[in-house]
């Protein structure tokens, strides 16, 4: 019951954070927002007794990734009303249509993926998977998901080269 | 029912009252410290030698006019001093001032709850802290104030990278990401982990000066150049909870380091056989103690050192702090393997 409550009430404020960052027209205000969303979905992971997770999610997104979009907003000053932006070859529908088949996809894993709630969380409380999350998480990376680990790991060091290139053309 | 709700609020309010008190009388023994090395006094007037000085401080504090600039952001200004108050004060949750102890026919243990990621919680929640300076930089909407915070931000950042990956090595070591673990851990080694990363132990606390905006790091507030600092805008009791952040960061930088590095409420020297008389001390004094010495060393570094130019700065967090953790990294890896 309790986590019931928790759970939407967490459910609640990630979906109306993830509303006030698309609407509000300050842009500050919207990437403070985004941090408030990567907080509350911090709080899901921790519902779901994932804690390792939910302290990975606030130290790279909310401590890490979100600082740096704060700096490039504050520094490009973002004062005129979003009226000025209008793209003349912006295309609303086609933006329409790819997350509507986003929708579809995941409604389609809800409804046939089985991806319900596996386990009660309460009852998840002491297991091994809750004391000892980051082993077994550590384990998991280093020998079921050894390849997907490895394969990430090499798309953040081509981005990496990719943005020195960039920054420098002159090496 | 007492177990799930009572005693941990007791604990709670106990810590963050001991925390404010600390930090209130932190800022007295600075002035004093700062003071003895300079040859002066220090507040004398209010209390014998000055004791009562933080209660004056912040009587004053409370009564000043709070000023928010016009073209101000106000939610943003006013959100930004709790931004940064709120993550310096949370992180003593996981933080054990000592051992389990016997009271009222209970085991209670001597911290406020002990999670599987106690560590990284901790540096989680301190990368939270970086946003107050931003904002409170930005809100003001005055060109010092944004340059310093832009400043600020970078220098965190930056030390961020090096004192997270100086605590991997220290990890390794432990095995273990919990704060109570750590600690048994050491016990079960019969030593402090100074001894056995003493390279971590410098980077994290030269990272840590860094991270809380000591001298010679305080890039944030160069008076003169920025005027100031992020909070040249800030007043009465707004300004207040800056200022007391930066030494709520300290006590647990501090309070991180001990636990870390020396042992948290173990006795000196575990290995020596001769020091067990030493065992009659509980070990939160124990705790006490060695996070009181780190305080000191904060401000001994601050009458000491003269601050960093910003690019100094900078080369040594990248091209030094950095490198030398990763390095330290593949050391501590390379002689687990060994051993």
């Amino acid at each position: 019951m309790g986590n019931a409550i928790a759970f939407y009430v967490t459910a609640a404020l990630i979906l109306g954070f993830a509303l006030l960052v698309i609407s509000t027209k300050n842009t500050v205000h919207a990437v403070l927002f985004l941090v408030l969303n990567f907080l509350a979905v911090a709080a899901l992971y921790v519902l779901l007794t994932a804690q390792f997770l939910a302290v990975i999610q606030v130290l790279v997104y909310a401590g890490g990734i979100v600082v740096l979009y704060l700096f490039v907003v504050m520094l490009v000053n973002l004062k005129r009303q979003p009226e000025d932006h209008s793209a003349p070859q912006r295309r609303p529908w086609l933006g329409f249509g790819l997350s509507a088949v986003v929708l579809a996809q995941l409604a389609a894993i809800l409804v046939w993926g089985g991806a319900g709630m596996p386990v009660d969380p309460q009852t998840m409380q002491n297991t091994d998977l809750a004391v000892n999350n980051v082993e077994r998480i550590g384990m998991l990376l280093y020998t079921d998901y050894l390849i997907p680990f490895e394969v990430a790991s090499m798309l953040l060091l081509v981005a990496m080269v990719g943005a020195i290139i960039l920054a420098k053309r002159e090496l | 029912m007492i177990d799930t709700y009572v005693i941990p609020l007791v604990k709670i309010l106990f810590v963050l009252n001991a925390t404010l008190i600390g930090v209130t009388y932190m800022v007295l023994l600075e002035r004093k410290v700062i003071a003895w090395v300079q040859v002066r006094l220090g507040p004398m007037r209010v209390g014998p030698y000055g004791s009562l000085q933080p209660i004056a401080d912040a009587i004053k504090l409370i009564l000043k006019e709070d000023i928010t600039p016009t073209r101000a952001d106000k939610w943003v200004f006013t959100a930004a001093p709790i931004i940064v108050m709120v993550p310096a004060l949370i992180t003593f949750a996981v933080i054990p001032f000592g051992p389990s102890v016997h009271l009222f026919g209970r085991d209670i243990p001597l911290q406020i709850t002990d999670v599987n990621v106690g560590l990284l919680y901790i540096v989680s929640v301190a990368s939270i802290g970086v946003y107050g300076i931003i904002l409170g930089g930005w809100a003001s909407n005055s060109k010092f104030p944004l340059l310093a915070s832009l400043r600020a931000s970078a220098q965190l950042i930056s030390y961020e990278v090096a004192v997270t990956m100086t605590l991997v090595s220290l990890i390794m070591t432990a095995g273990t990401l919990s704060m109570v673990k750590i600690v048994e851990a050491q016990d079960s080694a019969h030593l402090w982990f100074i001894f056995v990363q003493p390279v971590a132990f410098v980077l994290f606390f030269i990272g840590g000066l860094a991270e809380t905006n000591r001298a010679p790091f305080d890039m944030a507030e160069a008076e003169q150049e920025l005027t100031g600092g992020f909070h040249t805008e800030y007043s009465g009791m707004r300004f207040a909870l800056f200022f007391l952040a930066e030494y709520a960061n300290m006590i647990v930088v501090s309070a991180v380091a001990t636990t870390l590095f020396l042992g948290g409420w173990l006795a000196p020297f575990p290995n020596v056989a001769w020091l067990n008389f030493l065992d009659f001390v509980p070990g939160w004094i124990w705790f006490l103690l060695k996070t009181f010495i780190f305080l000191y060393i904060f401000l001994w570094v601050r009458a000491t050192l003269p601050r960093y130019r910003y690019d100094q700065l900078m080369r040594l967090g990248w091209k030094v702090l950095i490198p030398v953790a990763i390095a330290n990294v593949v050391a501590t890896g390379i002689m687990k393997v060994l051993f």
